[in-house]
C-alpha cells in the first residue's frame, strides 16, 4: 500500500526524523493560509501516488502566500501525467505546502527487505536527486549498503559505515546515524515495505533534512495497522481497480487489451495474459479468483467485464484444484442470468470436479464457446474478440 | 528415488483441525500420504480424521515419529506455526498458507539460520512424489511417477503444466512450489540443488513469474548442472509496478522483468518455453533429445 508524502512525511517527523515545516492543502485559500502561517518562500507540492513529479511540473516554488494560492488552484482539481502514470494521469486533490530549503548536497537514503539476504537492508549514497536504479547502473559504488540482522537490529556501526561512506562529518554525521536508527525502528513498527528519502537533504545552514519521502507498508501485515489501512487515498489508484476491490476481487490488474480474463491462480492467470498476446490478442486485466468456493466472485467478474468499456470478449481458464469447477460453472450460469451478456464468452475448464462443472454449463443452455485446453482458449479468445463488435451487456 | 517427500514421509499437519486443513488432510490421506498426527494448541488428546492431534509440535513428533509438517494456519499465526516446527527441529515444513507478512518471514529465516530444517514455502501448493506421497493441495490424479522434477513459484499453472506432461506421458519424480511469496523458504536454487542430486530426476523443469531474481540466481547455478532445464517465466506482459496476485510477483526494477530473467536462463543453457502451453511438449522434445 502506498501514502502520499505528506502523510510520509508526517510519520518520518513522529519518528524523529527532521522533515520541512508545512501542511497540506486541499483548497487555493488553504495553501495560502498556511503560506502565511510559514512566511518566506514556499514550495507547492501536487500529492500523487506517482514519481516524477517535479519534471511534469507538480513541484512549484511561490514567493508570497498570494502566488501560493494562484499556483495551488493550478494543481488542484486538475489531473497529473507523470512518466509513472497512465496518458489519464492521476488526480491533484491536495497539495503540501512547505517551506523551501536552500540545499548544499542531496544525499540518498533507504530501507526495504532484500530477497537475497532475507532482511532489511539500509542503503545510501551521495548520489541523491536520482533514481536510485540509475545510479545504481552508472555508479555502483556509490551506493553503500547493509543488512540488518533483525534479532539484533539496527547497530551505531552500521549507521557509522553508511555515514562515512557518503561522507559526512561533525554533527551532521551525528544527525544522519540518529535519522538511520530511526527509520529501521519506523520501517519495522509499521511492517514498510519500503521507506525511502530521495533527497536527504544537506541545508546551507548545516540542517539534515528529509526532502522527498516515499513509504510504501506490506498489504499483508496491515491488518495489524489499522492506523496505516486509513491512509489510503483509492482516488489514487485505477478505478476498474477500486471498483473490483470492492466487489470482493483482490487480485485485479487493469490492462489495455480487449479480453477480459477469469483465472483461478496469480501464475496460471499471468500465463493466460502471456499466451494471449502470443496469440496475438490483449487481455484487458489480470484477474486471479483465488481459491474461495462460491459463486459470488464468479458473478462479480462478470460485472466487471460489463463494467470495463474495453471488453469485447471474454477468456474463462480454470484448472481446479482447491477451487472446485463445479461451484465457478455455477457462477458463469448465475452471471448470465443476471446479467445481459452479450459478449462472446470462451470457457475453458479442467480439475477439481470438471465433468459436473461442464454438465451443469451444457443443461444450463447458456450460449458459449467451449475450449478443450489452454492453447485452444487463449487461440478462440483472440478470434472472439477480433470478430466481436462493442456489444455490451449490462447488469440487470 | 525423489525428494523431499517419499514413502519414507510421516505427516504432521499443523491446524488439522481448521476446515483447510482437515479437507486437504483427507486428500493426501487418500492419495496414499501417511498422515500421523495434527497439532491443534487446545485440542490436545482428541482425535481427528482417525489421527491423534496434539497441543504442539514437539509432542506430536515425540509420539508418533512425524518428519514432515504441513502448516493450514490463519496468516497472522502461520509464522509462529512455521517457528515452533522449526524449533521442534522437524526436518521438513510445507508451509501453505498465503498472506504471512514478510517481516514475520524475516524473522523465520533468520531463525532457520544454521538448522537443518529445510520450509518449502509459505504461499505454495505444496509437494507430490507421484505415486508416493502428496504434502499438498495440488489434484493428485494427474500426476504420473516419472523422471521429470517440477519446480515452480505458481500452483494452479503448475497443475496445467502437469497436466501436460502427464498426457504427453512424461512422469514426474517430484512436484515443488516454492510459492509466490517474496521471501521463500526454499528458492530454486535449493531445489534444483537437489534434483541434481537425485537419482530418480533426468530433467527439471522451472517456472519462474515476473520479480525478484530468483531465476537469475537459478540461472547462476544452472551453469553447474549436468542435468536439463526447460524454464517458462510468467507475466511477459505483466506492467511494471503492479502486484500481479502473488506478494512476490512484482516488477520493481529491471531485474524483476520476465524478458531478463528469460535471457539469464537462456544464457546458462536452459530450453525456454515461450508459450506456456507447449512446457509439455517441449519438455518431451528435451529428455528424447529431439
Amino acid at each position: 500500500m502506498k501514502i502520499h508524502e505528506y502523510q510520509a512525511k508526517a510519520l518520518l517527523a513522529k519518528s524523529g526524523v527532521p522533515v520541512p515545516r508545512g501542511k497540506e492543502a486541499s483548497t487555493p485559500a488553504e495553501a495560502k493560509k498556511v503560506a502565511s502561517e510559514l512566511k518566506g518562500r514556499v514550495v507547492i507540492k501536487a500529492q500523487v501516488y506517482a514519481g516524477g513529479r517535479g519534471k511534469a511540473g507538480g513541484i512549484k516554488t511561490a514567493n508570497t502566500p498570494e502566488e501560493a494560492e494562484r499556483l495551488a488552484g493550478q494543481l488542484l482539481g486538475t489531473r497529473l501525467v507523470t512518466h509513472q502514470t497512465g496518458t489519464d494521469g492521476v488526480p491533484v486533490s491536495k497539495v503540501l505546502v512547505e517551506e523551501a530549503s536552500e540545499v548544499e548536497r542531496e544525499l540518498y537514503l533507504s530501507v526495504l527487505v532484500d530477497g537475497a539476504s532475507r532482511s532489511p537492508l539500509m542503503m545510501a549514497s551521495e548520489a541523491g536527486g536520482m533514481e536510485i536504479e540509475e545510479v545504481a547502473q552508472a555508479t555502483p559504488e556509490k551506493i553503500f549498503k547493509t543488512s540488518i540482522d533483525p534479532g539484533v537490529g539496527f547497530q551505531p556501526f552500521q549507521g557509522r559505515n553508511l555515514a562515512y561512506g557518503i561522507n559526512l562529518t561533525g554533527s551532521q554525521f551525528r544527525e544522519a546515524v540518529q535519522i538511520m536508527r530511526n527509520l529501521y525502528e519506523l520501517f519495522m513498527s509499521k511492517d514498510c515495505s519500503l521507506i525511502e528519502i530521495n533527497p536527504l537533504a544537506i541545508t546551507t545552514d548545516g540542517r539534515v533534512v528529509a526532502l522527498d519521502a516515499k513509504i510504501n507498508f506490506d498489504d499483508n501485515a496491515l491488518f495489524r495497522h489499522r492506523d496505516v489501512e486509513e491512509l489510503e487515498d483509492r482516488e489514487q489508484e485505477e478505478p476498474l481497480e477500486v471498483q473490483a476491490a470492492d466487489w470482493g476481487i483482490k487480485n485485479y490488474v487493469k490492462m489495455d487489451g480487449d479480453i477480459g480474463c477469469m483465472v483461478n491462480g496469480a501464475g496460471l492467470a499471468m500465463a493466460v495474459n502471456d499466451l494471449i498476446q502470443y496469440c496475438g490478442g490483449r487481455a484487458a486485466n489480470f484477474l486471479d479468483i483465488g481459491t474461495l468456493n462460491t459463486t459470488d466472485r464468479v458473478v462479480n467478474s462478470f460485472k466487471m467485464f460489463i463494467t470495463d468499456p474495453g471488453v469485447k470478449a471474454v477468456l474463462v481458464n480454470i484448472f481446479g484444484g482447491m477451487a472446485r469447477v463445479d461451484v465457478i460453472a455455477q457462477g458463469i450460469v448465475e452471471a448470465y442470468q443476471q446479467m445481459d451478456i452479450n459478449f462472446p464468452v470462451v470457457v475453458r475448464l479442467a480439475g477439481t470436479n470438471v465433468e459436473e462443472g461442464k454438465r451443469i454449463l451444457a443443461e444450463s443452455g447458456i450460449s458459449f464457446i467451449e475450449a478443450k485446453d489452454f492453447y485452444d482458449g487463449a487461440y478462440k479468445a483472440v478470434e472472439a474478440a477480433k470478430q466481436s463488435g462493442v456489444k455490451k451487456g449490462a447488469i440487470k | 528415488m525423489s525428494i523431499l517427500v517419499d514413502e519414507n514421509t510421516r505427516l504432521l499437519v499443523q491446524g488439522i483441525t481448521g476446515s483447510e486443513g482437515s479437507f486437504h488432510a483427507q486428500r493426501c490421506m487418500e492419495y496414499g500420504t501417511k498422515v500421523v498426527a495434527g497439532v491443534t494448541p487446545g485440542k490436545g488428546g482428541t482425535q481427528h480424521l482417525g489421527v491423534p492431534v496434539f497441543d504442539s509440535v514437539e509432542k506430536a513428533m515425540a509420539e508418533t515419529g512425524a518428519n514432515a509438517s504441513i502448516i493450514f494456519v490463519p496468516p497472522a499465526a502461520a509464522a509462529d506455526s512455521i517457528l515452533e516446527a522449526i524449533g521442534a527441529g522437524m526436518p521438513l515444513i510445507v508451509c501453505i498458507t498465503e498472506g504471512i507478512p514478510v517481516l514475520d518471514m524475516v524473522k523465520v529465516h533468520s531463525y532457520l539460520e544454521g538448522k537443518s530444517t529445510r520450509l518449502i514455502g509459505p504461499n505454495c501448493p505444496g509437494v507430490i512424489s507421484p505415486g508416493k506421497c502428496k504434502a499438498g493441495l495440488m489434484v493428485g490424479e494427474i500426476h504420473l511417477p516419472g523422471n521429470v522434477g517440477v519446480v515452480s513459484r505458481s500452483g494452479t499453472l503448475t497443475y496445467d503444466v502437469v497436466a501436460q506432461l502427464s498426457s504427453l506421458g512424461v512422469g514426474q519424480s517430484t512436484c515443488v512450489g516454492i510459492g509466490g511469496d517474496a521471501l521463500p523458504g526454499s528458492t530454486f536454487v535449493d531445489i534444483l540443488t537437489l534434483f541434481e542430486q537425485d537419482g530418480d530426476t533426468e530433467a527439471v523443469v522451472l517456472i519462474g513469474e515476473i520479480g525478484g531474481t530468483l531465476e537469475q540466481e537459478a540461472a547462476e547455478f544452472m551453469k553447474e548442472m549436468t542435468k536439463p532445464v526447460v524454464a517458462f517465466v510468467a507475466g511477459s506482459t505483466a506492467p511494471p509496478g503492479k502486484r500481479m496476485g502473488h506478494a512476490g510477483a512484482i516488477i520493481t526494477g529491471s531485474a524483476g522483468k520476465a524478458s531478463e530473467k528469460i535471457k539469464a536462463l537462456s544464457e546458462a543453457g536452459a530450453t525456454i518455453a515461450l508459450n506456456p502451453a507447449e512446457i509439455g511438449l517441449t519438455t518431451k522434445r528435451v529428455i528424447e533429445g529431439i
